[in-house]
């Protein structure tokens, strides 16, 4: 098993966190994991991006690298563009519908629009868009058991327990929007 | 600790010396280290120890002196231009025999260079960047569990020898998170007549003085023990070397990013080994002379992210015995595995191909 997932979007949309809760979540399932921010010169506006590599190997080179990037979570324009190009044919492109106008390019992918914002505001708090991406991506991909995130939400937000509730529902709607069928209108 | 947590290089190199009780850090931030200091600055305190902002790189490293001439287990770290600071503290550690470890998360290109991962500080560290002479031994860490493992080490090697150990990283180790598991390492009991620790008239042993001056029969005993250190202390590691028929010369995240190309070009049937030093001075010259010498081996292919500096090395070590070609990075770029795995289909058809 080896995934290359790729967490993109602009500043305040989670990224950090919901790549570092898949660190730790496929960390505790026992699996070889890696965790990589972007890195360099940064301006506001621009893009946060963080690449995870999860296998049941040793894990070699921590970086992104164009085609074999096996799945992205693209959260803003900016995000698709760049990391489009890095999914390895048949990789899974997961994008966030709400803040996305512009379209996938590539014909060898499979996509999944999500309606995240919409969704995320539903549940009453935009900030959650990322759980929502996360339950798709683990709904899609498989490499980590959801049961097995919805205790790391509890371990990841101990400090901060009223946060835990909304949190496992967010992620659980976007595990019920691709186990559903959601997602293949773009 | 005992158990798996994951933790960004950084952090997690401070950590290891917490547990290799080491209670004093002095420094001054820099990225792309800066995440050391911040948590030694937080963490330090509650184990007894002290966190000390120091006013400069300078005023750092001549703390950092003091402390060590106490042979209490004492660090600082930085990146390249601070580093640079530093040499002249390193140096006067050397003369002065004293136990200290320094952490160089290196930055790219000379002056205030930029914070892009990088290797362009070899020179620096394995030809001694202050003067006299000395050797300093310089440990790369190619993984963050291995980042602590060495940190421990290095404390270790510092009292052993008596003299200052730096560990040469660079920004993709200290911004990246794996999982660690940070052994405690507490210091060994060790003989520190030579320390000056609090001297009274009736203590029962001589003065001991820290005294950077050279004196007799100072140059022939370091010079013994950078023998016995070079003798003893070359630690490397060989990945697919015996049939190989290229050898890739790495350190650091190069050589995981090798491991990637390496694995591409054997599913192609291209049979490709790594030669990763990991103690940098004193270097594994003994690893590149036997492959050299195997009749499988066509070439050696060094990869750094620099114009060429350890590939210097790797040529000493191969004594002219087989070709060493090269391949660097600058200018903000970072190595991919296609790009090595490009370099070395096009070396082996300028070579004339597949071989009967």
């Amino acid at each position: 098993m080896y995934e290359q997932i790729v967490f993109s979007g602009f500043g305040g949309q989670g990224i950090q966190s919901m790549s570092k809760m898949l660190a730790r979540c496929a960390m505790a399932a026992g699996l070889q994991v890696s965790w990589m921010p972007a890195y360099g010169g940064a301006m506001r506006g621009g893009t946060s991006n963080v690449t995870v590599i999860v296998s049941d190997g040793e894990i070699a080179s921590p970086m992104p690298c164009a085609g074999e990037v096996t799945a992205a979570v693209v959260m803003n324009n900016p995000s698709l563009v760049k990391f489009e190009s890095y999914l390895r044919p048949g990789g899974l492109l997961l994008l966030n519908r709400s803040l996305i106008d512009l379209r996938p390019v590539r014909g060898d992918v499979e996509v999944l629009a999500v309606p995240a914002n919409e969704m995320a505001e539903e549940l009453g708090n935009a900030r959650a868009t990322n759980m929502i991406m996360l339950g798709c991506l683990l709904a899609r991909t498989g490499m980590v058991l959801p049961s097995v995130m919805e205790g790391m939400i509890g371990e990841f937000f101990a400090a901060k327990e009223k946060l835990i509730p909304l949190n496992r529902e967010a992620f659980g709607l976007g595990v019920r929007f691709v186990k559903e069928g959601g997602g293949h209108d773009l | 600790m005992g158990k798996k947590i994951l933790m960004k290089g950084s952090e997690a190199m401070a950590e290891a010396a917490i547990q290799a009780g080491c209670r004093l850090y002095f420094g001054y931030p820099i990225t792309p280290q800066s995440e050391l200091p911040e948590y030694m600055a937080a963490r330090l305190p509650g184990v007894g120890g002290t966190f000390l902002q120091a006013e400069s790189e300078l005023a750092a490293i001549n703390m950092v002196y003091g402390a060590a001439g106490t042979a209490h287990r004492v660090m600082t770290s930085s990146s390249s231009p601070g580093v640079s600071l530093m040499q002249e503290g390193i140096s006067y550690a050397a003369a002065a025999e004293l136990p200290l470890v320094v952490i160089n998360v290196m930055r790219a290109g000379p002056g205030l260079g930029t914070i892009v991962p990088s290797q362009t500080d070899y020179f620096q560290a394995t030809r001694g960047g202050g003067n006299g002479g000395y050797r300093t031994l310089i440990l790369s860490p190619a993984s963050v569990q291995e980042a602590c493992d060495l940190v421990a080490l290095a404390f270790e090697l510092a009292e052993r020898y008596r003299q200052p150990v730096l560990l040469l990283g660079d920004a993709m180790m200290a911004q990246m998170m794996e999982p660690v598991e940070i052994k405690e390492a507490p210091p060994k009991p060790y003989d520190i007549a030579w320390a000056a620790r609090g001297w009274k008239p009736d203590c029962g042993r001589a003065r001991a003085v820290i005294n950077p001056r050279s004196k007799p029969g100072l140059e022939a005993r370091l010079q013994e023990k950078y023998r016995r250190m070079a003798k003893e202390e070359v630690r490397v590691e060989e990945v697919d070397t015996e049939d190989a028929e290229y050898v890739i010369a790495a350190y650091g995240t190069v050589a995981r990013i090798a491991k990637n190309a390496i694995k591409t070009l054997r599913g192609m049937g291209v049979r490709v080994g790594l030669i990763r030093p990991i103690t940098l001075y004193p270097f594994p010259y003994e690893a590149f002379s036997r492959a050299a010498a195997r009749e499988t081996l066509r070439s050696f292919v060094d990869f750094e992210i620099s114009e060429g500096q350890m590939v210097e090395d790797v040529r000493l070590g191969v004594g002219g015995q087989k070709p060493v070609a090269f391949h660097g990075w600058y200018d903000l770029e970072l190595p991919t595995p296609q790009q090595m795995v490009d370099f070395i289909l096009a070396l082996r058809q300028k070579e004339g191909g597949e071989r009967q």
